[in-house]
C-alpha cells in the first residue's frame, strides 16, 4: 500500500495532485471545526438565497444584508454592555447584552430585505439592481457609522463562546473528529446545521415549500389556484433576511467579537455561488459551503502543518495572499463547471404582476 | 394635430428644454433626495454617537465645506477633474456592459489588474523618452483590463455563469495577486514597506494646474470613442440589440456569445484605463494596499446618467466633486468622508424607486427606465444566452 503511494507521488506534475488529496485526507480532520466555522456565514447566506430565489426573487443583497446585521450586532452590543453587565446567564457564554444584540442584529436584517422585497416586488425594480444598491448602501452607512463610533475606542459585548464537547466522544476512533467538528462550535453554527435540516424538508415536504416552489416556477398558475404570489413572496425574502441576518451575527458576535469596515468580504456572494452549486437547496449550498471553506481555510492549515516532499516546497514558497484569494478562485471554477448543468426557478428575477380583475 | 402656435424657433427651444427636463428630472430629484437623507444621517449620527453639543446647521456647514472643497478654489476644481478622470472610464465600462445586458461589477478587479500592468511595464520603460514610455504603459495596463473582462465574458459565453458572481470574485482575487506582486517581485528591495518603483518618464504628464494630468483628456477622449462605437459601428449596434433581446439578435444573425465576450473584454479595458490613469497620474507607484472606491462609485456613475456616454461626464464630475470635496468636509465639520458613500448609495436607492418618486412629486413624461438592465436578470439562471 505505502509503495503503491509512494510510486504514485513520484510522478511529475500528477504526483502532485494526488499529494495534494493525501494531504487533504490528512488535514481535513484536525481543521475540520475551522472549516465547517467557515462554512456557517455561506451556508446561511445561500439559505437566504435559495428561500428567496426559490420564490422568484434574487438577491443580490445577501451581502449588504450580512454587513449591515453585523454591524448591528455589534454596536447595540457595545451599547448594552456597560448597561446590563456581562455576567453570562447560560451555556455558550451567552449573555444578556449578547442575546438583545442579536435580536437587534435580525430586525435590521429584515428591514433590510424588506426593503429588497419592496423595491423588487411592489416596486418592481430590476432585481440585480437593487440588490447592489443594497450592498453599497450598507457598505457606506455602516462604513460611515464605524468610523464615527471607533473614534471612542468602544468595548464589545464579547462574544458567544465555543461548546467543549466531552472527550469521550471526540476520542472515538475514526468519527471522533465528526463529534468534534458538529460539537465544538458556537451556537450560531450549531444552528445553522439544524436550520439547514429544518428548510430542506420543509422546501420539499410541507404546503409552503410546495407553494414556494410553484411560485417560482410559475406564478400565473400558482395564483390561478388561489395562492397569493406577491404575499408569498414578501414572506420568504423576509425569512431569507433572517438566514442572512444569522450570518451577519456569525461574523460580529460568533466569529469575532468587533466590526470592522466591509469585514463580509464577499462572502454574500460565495453563499451565492453556494446556492448556484447546491442547485437552489439548502443541503446543496451547505455542501458547497463546506468546499469553499475547506480553501478558505487551507492557508491556516499550511501555516500550521505543511505537507511533506515537493509539495510542501511549493505551498510554502507561494505567498500568503495567494491563499487568501485562493476561495475566490475556487468559487469561480466550481461556478463555471457547474451552472450550466443546475438549473435556476424558471420564474427567478421576473417581476409579478397580478392579473387585473376586469 | 393642431397646427403650431408658437414661433418654429420658440417652439423647439420649448421642446428641448421639455425633454431636457426629462432628461435630469429624476437624476435631480434623486440628488437633492439624497442630499436631505444624508443630512438627516448627518444629525441623528450627531445626536447619538458622538457626544458634541448639537448644532442644527451641521449638515449645512458639511455641504458647504463639501462644496468650497470641490468648486471653490482652481485647485479644488483641478482635484475635482481628477477624481472625475477615473469615474469617467469606469462608469463607461458599467455603462457599455448594461448596453449589452451585462452588469459589470468587475470595474474595481480590472481598475487594479490596469493599474498593476501599468506600473509594471511602467517601472521597466520608466527612463525612455516618454513619448514611447507612457503607450507602452497605457498598452499593458489596457491588456491587463482586457483580460481581466475576458475572463468572465468568456465564463458567462460558454457556460453561463453570471457575470455577478464572476467578477465579484476576480475583484477579490485581483486584490491578493496585486498583494502578492507588490510586496514579492515587484518590490522595492530593502524598502521598509510594499511598494514598488517610480514609474519615471512613463508618468502622464501635468496639463492643467498643479495636479491636472492628462488622465482628464483621456477620459474625455474615452466618452468620444465609445459614442461613436456604440451608436455610429455594428459593434455598437451589435452590442445594443444583444442587450436588448439575446434571442432577436440570435435570430438576426448576431453571434450573442461572441458579443457579451467581446463587451465584457471591452468593459475591462475601459475599466482598465481608468486604473493606468491613477497609477500614472497620481501615485506613480503601487503600494500593496493601493486601491480607491473607483470601482463601485463607476456603478453609482453609470446608473445616475442612465448609461448615457454623455450623461457620464456630468454624473463623474458630480461623484469626483463629492470626492474631491470630503476632505474639507471632514477638517470642518468633522464629518467622516464615509459620508460621500452614504449619499452615493442614497442618490441610487431613489433612482432604483423611480416610479415611487415619480408618483410623489407628479413628474410627468419623464424617462425612468435606467437602460436595458432587464436582460442582466433574465441571463440570470445562466441559460438564457445561446
Amino acid at each position: 500500500m505505502d509503495a503503491l503511494v509512494n510510486a504514485l507521488y513520484a510522478i511529475p506534475i500528477v504526483g502532485l495532485v494526488f499529494q495534494f488529496a493525501g494531504y487533504l485526507v490528512a488535514i481535513i480532520p484536525p481543521i475540520s471545526p475551522i472549516i465547517l466555522r467557515g462554512a456557517t456565514p455561506l451556508a446561511l447566506g445561500g439559505m437566504c438565497g435559495v428561500v428567496s430565489e426559490r420564490s422568484g426573487v434574487v438577491n443580490i443583497g445577501i451581502e449588504g444584508t450580512m454587513l449591515a446585521s453585523a454591524f448591528t450586532g455589534w454596536v447595540v452590543g457595545v451599547a448594552l454592555a456597560p448597561v446590563l453587565g456581562s455576567t453570562p446567564i447560560a451555556l455558550f457564554g451567552i449573555t444578556l447584552p449578547l442575546l438583545l444584540a442579536l435580536v437587534a442584529s435580525l430586525l435590521v436584517a429584515l428591514a433590510v430585505s424588506y426593503l429588497h422585497a419592496w423595491l423588487s416586488i411592489t416596486v418592481r425594480a430590476d432585481q440585480i439592481i437593487s440588490g447592489t444598491i443594497i450592498n453599497i448602501a450598507a457598505a457606506g452607512v455602516t462604513g460611515y457609522l464605524n468610523t464615527l463610533i471607533s473614534k471612542n475606542s468602544p468595548t464589545s459585548a464579547g462574544s458567544f463562546a465555543l461548546f467543549t464537547p466531552p472527550t469521550a466522544l471526540t476520542n472515538l476512533p475514526i468519527v471522533g473528529w465528526l463529534f468534534n467538528m458538529v460539537l465544538n462550535q458556537g451556537p450560531i453554527t450549531m444552528s445553522m446545521l439544524v436550520l439547514v435540516v429544518i428548510t430542506q424538508v420543509m422546501l420539499f415536504r410541507s404546503r409552503w415549500g410546495l407553494r414556494t416552489r410553484a411560485v417560482g416556477e410559475h406564478p400565473r398558475a400558482a395564483e390561478t389556484v388561489g395562492i397569493d404570489v406577491i404575499r408569498l413572496r414578501y414572506r420568504n425574502v423576509l425569512i431569507g433576511g433572517l438566514f442572512a441576518g444569522l450570518a451577519g451575527a456569525y461574523l460580529s458576535m460568533e466569529a469575532t467579537n468587533s466590526f470592522q469596515a466591509n469585514m463580509t468580504a464577499g462572502r454574500g456572494f460565495i453563499a451565492l455561488a453556494a446556492m448556484i452549486v447546491g442547485r437552489w437547496t439548502p443541503v446543496g449550498a451547505l455542501g458547497a459551503a463546506l468546499l469553499f471553506a475547506t480553501f478558505q481555510s487551507l492557508g491556516q492549515a499550511i501555516a500550521f502543518a505543511p505537507p511533506g516532499g515537493e509539495l510542501g516546497v511549493l505551498m510554502t514558497a507561494m505567498p500568503s495572499q495567494i491563499y487568501d484569494a485562493l476561495p475566490y478562485l475556487v468559487t469561480i471554477i466550481v461556478l463555471a463547471g457547474v451552472v450550466g448543468r443546475s438549473i435556476a426557478p424558471a420564474a427567478d428575477g421576473q417581476p409579478y404582476e397580478r392579473e387585473s380583475a376586469t | 394635430m393642431t397646427p403650431p402656435v408658437a414661433t418654429p424657433a420658440g417652439r423647439s427651444a420649448g421642446a428641448f428644454a421639455r425633454a431636457a427636463w426629462a432628461a435630469i428630472a429624476l437624476p435631480f430629484v434623486a440628488i437633492v433626495m439624497a442630499l436631505v437623507v444624508g443630512a438627516l444621517i448627518i444629525l441623528v449620527s450627531e445626536l447619538l454617537v458622538t457626544g458634541r453639543p448639537f448644532q442644527p446647521t451641521l449638515p449645512l456647514t458639511a455641504y458647504q465645506a463639501l462644496f468650497v472643497g470641490a468648486f471653490g478654489s482652481f485647485d479644488g476644481l483641478v482635484a475635482t477633474f481628477v477624481n472625475a478622470a477615473p469615474l469617467v472610464l469606469g462608469g463607461l465600462s458599467v455603462a457599455i456592459g448594461f448596453k449589452a445586458g451585462l452588469f459589470n461589477i468587475g470595474a474595481q478587479g480590472q481598475f487594479l489588474m490596469g493599474a498593476l500592468g501599468s506600473v509594471m511595464a511602467g517601472v521597466a520603460v520608466a527612463t525612455w523618452p516618454p513619448f514611447l514610455a507612457i503607450p507602452i504603459a497605457v498598452a499593458a495596463g489596457l491588456l491587463a483590463g482586457a483580460i481581466m473582462g475576458f475572463i468572465p465574458g468568456i465564463l458567462k459565453a460558454l457556460s453561463g455563469a453570471h457575470e455577478v458572481v464572476t467578477t465579484i470574485m476576480l475583484n477579490y482575487i485581483a486584490v491578493g495577486v496585486l498583494a502578492a506582486l507588490v510586496s514579492g517581485p515587484l518590490k522595492v528591495p530593502r524598502s521598509p514597506s510594499p511598494v514598488t518603483y517610480d514609474v519615471g518618464n512613463a508618468a502622464y504628464p501635468i496639463i492643467l494646474g498643479r495636479d491636472g494630468h492628462l488622465g482628464i483628456l483621456v477620459a474625455l477622449a474615452g466618452v468620444a470613442i465609445i459614442w461613436w462605437l456604440l451608436y455610429r459601428t455594428t459593434w455598437g449596434f451589435e452590442i445594443r440589440t444583444v442587450g436588448a433581446n439575446p434571442e432577436a439578435a440570435r435570430y438576426a444573425g448576431m453571434h450573442p456569445r461572441a458579443v457579451i465576450a467581446f463587451t465584457m473584454t471591452l468593459c475591462g479595458m475601459l475599466a482598465g484605463l481608468a486604473g493606468t490613469g491613477v497609477l500614472l497620474g497620481v501615485s506613480h507607484s503601487m503600494t500593496s494596499s493601493f486601491g480607491t472606491t473607483v470601482g463601485f462609485d463607476s456603478i453609482a456613475v453609470a446608473l445616475l446618467a442612465r448609461s448615457n456616454p454623455v450623461g457620464i461626464i456630468f454624473a463623474a464630475i458630480l461623484f469626483g466633486a463629492m470626492r474631491a470635496g470630503a476632505g474639507l468636509m471632514q477638517i470642518q465639520a468633522q464629518i467622516p468622508v464615509e459620508l460621500v458613500d452614504v449619499v452615493q448609495a442614497t442618490i441610487l436607492l431613489f433612482l432604483v424607486a423611480s416610479p415611487v418618486l415619480r408618483a410623489l412629486f407628479r413628474l410627468r413624461g419623464v424617462q425612468t427606465e435606467l437602460g436595458s438592465t432587464d436582460t442582466i436578470t433574465r441571463t440570470y439562471g445562466g441559460e438564457a444566452v445561446r
